[in-house]
């Protein structure tokens, strides 16, 4: 049977292509991410939201905070798009001087957030035993607060302005990336290649940063996304309830809020902001959502 | 399974703990001095001085806690500092009215979710089920404060069909369940349409059509139950975040519940309420999760045994 | 071949799509069963003999679809048939059991009620009489203590007792036709014999013609009168079980005799295939087994040779028994031996 060996030898150097793993995982993780069609949908309304908060404030033409009596409470027309609010004010530059704090609040919450939860999840999985039970004990303390709660309860302490808003929503999402993060770990440790790193004398420092860490990434990530959707909905509730960004800022929950006492008769006064901030919270969905789908070798087909 | 209640009963213990400390801690970590704000504007210091002693302000920090560990448990959480009356009768009617509003709309967000979601499974990669997919990434997303003014907008400004505020007669009731409830049907619609394809695509799925039984009754009979399983975890949650989604709602509908009252008294710095309001829903909320906790391994022990 | 033939599968094509790709998971299959007999249906995996097994019931999922030929079973064509006609048939004449005794079950219904089931849909037994044929069906398939265990939930049993619950369901309609896909694989040695000689048991007992798929030489050997042998979708030899132990024609089918070990050959070491089956969505346009083939030439990359058959009821789907073929004469004087 020695005949046979060159034909299949020769045929084997062909199909292996010599690329890093994380070269290679990257080109798979960005053409399923390509294919799927609803995730760049996703990514470039974040792009666009990203442009409008950048740029848009130097394009408009009104002042942000430019009352004007004589044109308060106006429909949408040509001059103003989407109308004029109680002040006069026009509500379209408004909200395009607002998506940078909304994009601000969902961006900074969830690094903050997301940075500490991840060291604590980390530490937690990695070390286990009683500094495992301690975290993950304060951090069930901590999701005893559903929801908004927890952040009610924290701008009851620090008082409600923006920056302290965004400490709320940041401390709120702590608990979320610690679980995530600590089962990712969980699961990493238990491979065998980290066992024979260990054996071989590194780190923990290096263990973590190098061999965990890459492996939390793309949980971590999808986690992110989504959590921005989340922080950006619980922010403007607060300072809809006055509790946050407070008038005449331009953020959408507290254009909202401002506009309370004549969003019934005028309908487009609260239409527009909340569409403002579907608009953000969906695109962080749904890219989140394509993410998880591209990342998570469960859903490859 | 009786040994799996108790367990779990015990394991409740350092979390309500933890919950009664964070809640103690939330008057002592706000700046400024809260015998001063009782005492009112301009008092002079030895009233303020007085005032801390009645407080209770001078003794040991543990001494203080453990009063208001003691005060907790018999439900007493002393007089309101806005109204002057009792914190438990102040709280206590509202409290019906908030967790009527969570039940009602996890009820809702439960019938919509599961119809929606089972018929998305059934129907999965068609065009109904994109729309509702759709929807309920939409539903997911609307800030629920915003979907109830507009709702209020529509339905009781415009057309003139239902009360704009209130609670309590059933055209008080739809508006407020929707509001609260949407965001939670797109919830359970995604959960339960993930785990009917996950069940579907199951051997004894197979095993069920390989039998000769008809497409419907191995959807209803042999994939539902089984799907309906995992869905029931997410439901415990859901109530939580109803509870507090209703703080919202409650503001946008003028509804007399606990959520209004804690913005109110937030504002208003009113401590005892917002302590004893925060403490008694953060409460509901871990005992709500561990019915469903209890409910999910009563439903599963059939499969996992350990 | 004289024998009434129960299923006839002519140029059988099971084929799985998406958006950019095409897997034809079974291309091209064809082969007969005798009233009575067993046909094992041999491979490994990746080979198409479990897809060919859905098909005959038509429980392909999307994406997959039959897309072409026929499945006569007594004369009619399975997949002309309706929906409703089709389900009349499966469970009832036509049953199937399953590679994974673990997870065929549903977990939260007990033993009793499975059963029942397909009772109920065929024969239209109520629950007392249901119960009563259960309990029945589990004494014939060796389970101890019947009236309990149909209380039980699956989840309360062991592998080899859940396979054999899963062949009582099968049983209950007495059907003419037992298709098993691997059905011993994930059982313990000692439980895969005792199963298997179930199955021929009950088989005989009942007069069932029985398909045997399996990756298993021996399981063949032992359960089986006819062969089909698979590989990339295809059948590339059909022979009755002893002419293909004795004198194996297709080199894949020799590398898999070679690959077990024998008792009655004294064998320094055990012969693997080389490689690997190529992937589905790139088959070779040649023969399928080339790349992996000792003897191919040219010939064999090139063009994908047929199945003919060279003896009488020998079929085999390889060049080296065409006179185009032009490789090691010694080989095509006395075809691939086994290993001696």
């Amino acid at each position: 049977m020695a005949s046979g060996h060159s034909s299949t030898e020769e045929m084997a150097p062909k199909k292996i292509k010599k690329e890093r793993p994380a070269v290679r995982a990257f080109k798979d993780f960005y053409h399923r991410l390509k294919k799927n069609k609803a995730a760049l949908v996703g990514g470039y309304l974040i792009i666009f939201l990203i442009l409008v908060a950048t740029i848009g404030p130097f394009l408009t033409t009104d002042g942000v905070n430019e009352v004007n009596y004589t044109q308060k409470l106006e429909s949408p027309s040509t001059e103003n798009w989407f109308g004029t609010d109680h002040q006069g004010r026009d509500i379209f530059t408004r909200i395009i001087h607002g998506t940078g704090y909304t994009l601000l609040v969902g961006f900074l919450s969830v690094l903050m957030g997301g940075i500490v939860g991840t060291l604590l999840g980390i530490v937690s999985g990695y070390y286990g035993g009683k500094i495992d039970t301690v975290i993950m004990r304060f951090m069930d303390i901590l999701l005893a607060f559903p929801g908004i709660l927890l952040a009610l309860a924290i701008i009851s302490i620090l008082g409600g302005n923006f920056i302290n808003v965004i400490i709320a929503v940041a401390i709120f999402s702590i608990p979320t990336f610690a679980r995530i993060v600590r089962g990712s770990t969980l699961a990493t440790r238990e491979l065998e290649y980290v066992d024979a790193v260990k054996a071989l004398g590194a780190k923990d420092s290096r263990i973590i940063f190098k061999h965990i860490l890459p492996n939390v990434l793309s949980p971590l990530i999808v986690q992110s996304t989504l959590q921005i959707a989340t922080a950006i909905l619980t922010a403007s509730g607060l300072s809809f309830l006055g509790l946050g960004a407070q008038p005449p800022s331009p953020e959408w929950g507290a254009m909202l809020n401002d506009g309370r006492n004549y969003m019934l008769d005028y309908g487009y006064i609260a239409l527009f902001p909340g569409l403002a901030i579907v608009l953000a919270v969906l695109a962080f969905n749904i890219f989140g959502d394509g993410l998880r789908d591209a990342l998570d070798p469960k859903s490859k087909k | 399974m009786f040994k799996f209640v108790v367990r779990r009963l015990f394991q409740l213990i350092p979390v309500l703990l933890g919950v009664s400390i964070l809640v103690f801690a939330m008057m002592h970590l706000t700046p400024g001095n809260p015998a001063k704000i009782l005492a009112g504007q301009g008092a002079s210091a030895e009233a303020v001085a007085n005032m801390e002693e009645e407080m209770g302000l001078n003794d040991p920090i543990i001494v203080q806690y453990g009063n208001f560990l003691y005060d907790a448990v018999t439900l007493n959480f002393g007089t309101s500092w806005k109204s002057g009356l009792e914190v438990s009768k102040e709280i206590g009617p509202k409290f019906v009215v908030t967790v009527e509003l969570a039940l009602y709309s996890t009820m809702l967000s439960l019938f919509i979710g599961l119809i929606a979601g089972i018929v998305s499974a059934v129907r999965k990669y068609t065009l109904l089920d994109v729309s509702i997919m759709i929807i309920a990434l939409f539903g997911l997303s609307m800030p629920n404060f915003w979907l109830g003014i507009m709702l209020m907008q529509w339905f009781s400004i415009q057309l003139g069909w239902l009360p704009a505020t209130g609670w309590g007669t059933p055209e008080q009731i739809i508006l407020p369940v929707i509001t609260l409830g949407t965001a939670g049907a797109a919830v359970v619609a995604r959960m339960t349409r993930s785990s009917m394809l996950d069940v579907i695509s199951q051997d004894y799925i197979r095993t069920a059509r390989a039998k000769g039984l008809k497409e419907g009754i191995v959807i209803y009979r042999h994939a539902l139950k089984n799907a309906l399983i995992p869905v029931v975890t997410v439901v415990g949650l859901q109530f939580g975040l109803l509870l507090s989604g209703a703080v919202l709602t409650e503001t946008v509908f003028a509804i007399n519940g606990i959520g209004g009252l804690i913005v109110d008294r937030i504002n208003a710095r009113d401590f005892p309420v917002v302590q004893a309001s925060v403490l008694v829903m953060a409460v509901v909320f871990v005992f709500v999760n561990l019915l469903v906790d209890l409910t999910y391994k009563f439903l599963n022990k059939r499969i996992d045994l350990d | 071949m004289s024998e009434e033939i129960i299923l006839d599968i002519k140029n059988l094509q099971t084929v799985f799509r998406d958006e950019d790709s095409e897997v034809r998971a079974v291309d091209g299959v064809s082969f007969s069963l005798p009233k009575g007999k067993t046909l094992g249906v041999v491979g490994e995996s990746g080979s198409g003999k479990s897809v060919t097994a859905l098909s005959i019931l038509r429980l392909i999922d999307h994406p997959g679809k039959v897309e072409g030929g026929e499945i006569n079973f007594k004369g009619k064509d399975l997949t002309k048939i309706s929906d409703k006609e089709m389900r009349s048939i499966r469970g009832n004449q036509i049953s199937m059991i399953f590679q994974e005794p673990m997870t065929s079950l549903n977990p939260v219904y007990t033993i009793g009620q499975q059963i029942r089931e397909t009772l109920k849909v065929h024969q239209g037994l109520g629950k007392q009489s249901g119960n009563e044929k259960s309990v029945e069906l589990l004494k014939l398939v060796g389970i101890p203590s019947p009236e309990d265990r149909i209380k039980q939930y699956p989840h309360e049993l062991s592998g080899g007792m859940r396979q054999r619950v899963m062949i009582a369901i099968a049983l209950a309609c007495n059907p003419e036709l037992l298709i098993a896909d691997e059905p011993t694989t994930a059982l313990d040695v000692t439980i895969q014999a005792q199963i298997l000689e179930l199955i021929n048991r009950l088989q005989d007992e009942m007069g069932m013609s029985v398909i045997m798929i399996t990756h298993d030489m021996g399981v063949v050997a032992e359960t089986c009168d006819y062969v089909a042998v698979m590989y990339g979708g295809k059948v590339v030899e059909y022979a009755d079980v002893k002419t293909l132990f004795k004198d194996p024609k297709h080199p894949y089918t020799v590398g898999l005799l070679n690959s077990i070990p024998r008792h009655d050959i004294d064998v320094d070491e055990l012969e693997p295939i080389r490689g690997s089956v190529p992937s589905p969505k790139d088959m070779p346009k040649g023969c399928r087994f080339a790349s992996r083939c000792p003897f191919a030439t040219d010939l064999c990359v090139e063009e994908l040779p047929s199945l003919d058959e060279i003896e009488d009821g020998n079929e085999v789907r390889c060049w080296i028994y065409s006179d185009r073929w032009d490789g090691d004469p010694e080989v095509k004087e006395h075809g691939p031996k086994r290993t001696s």
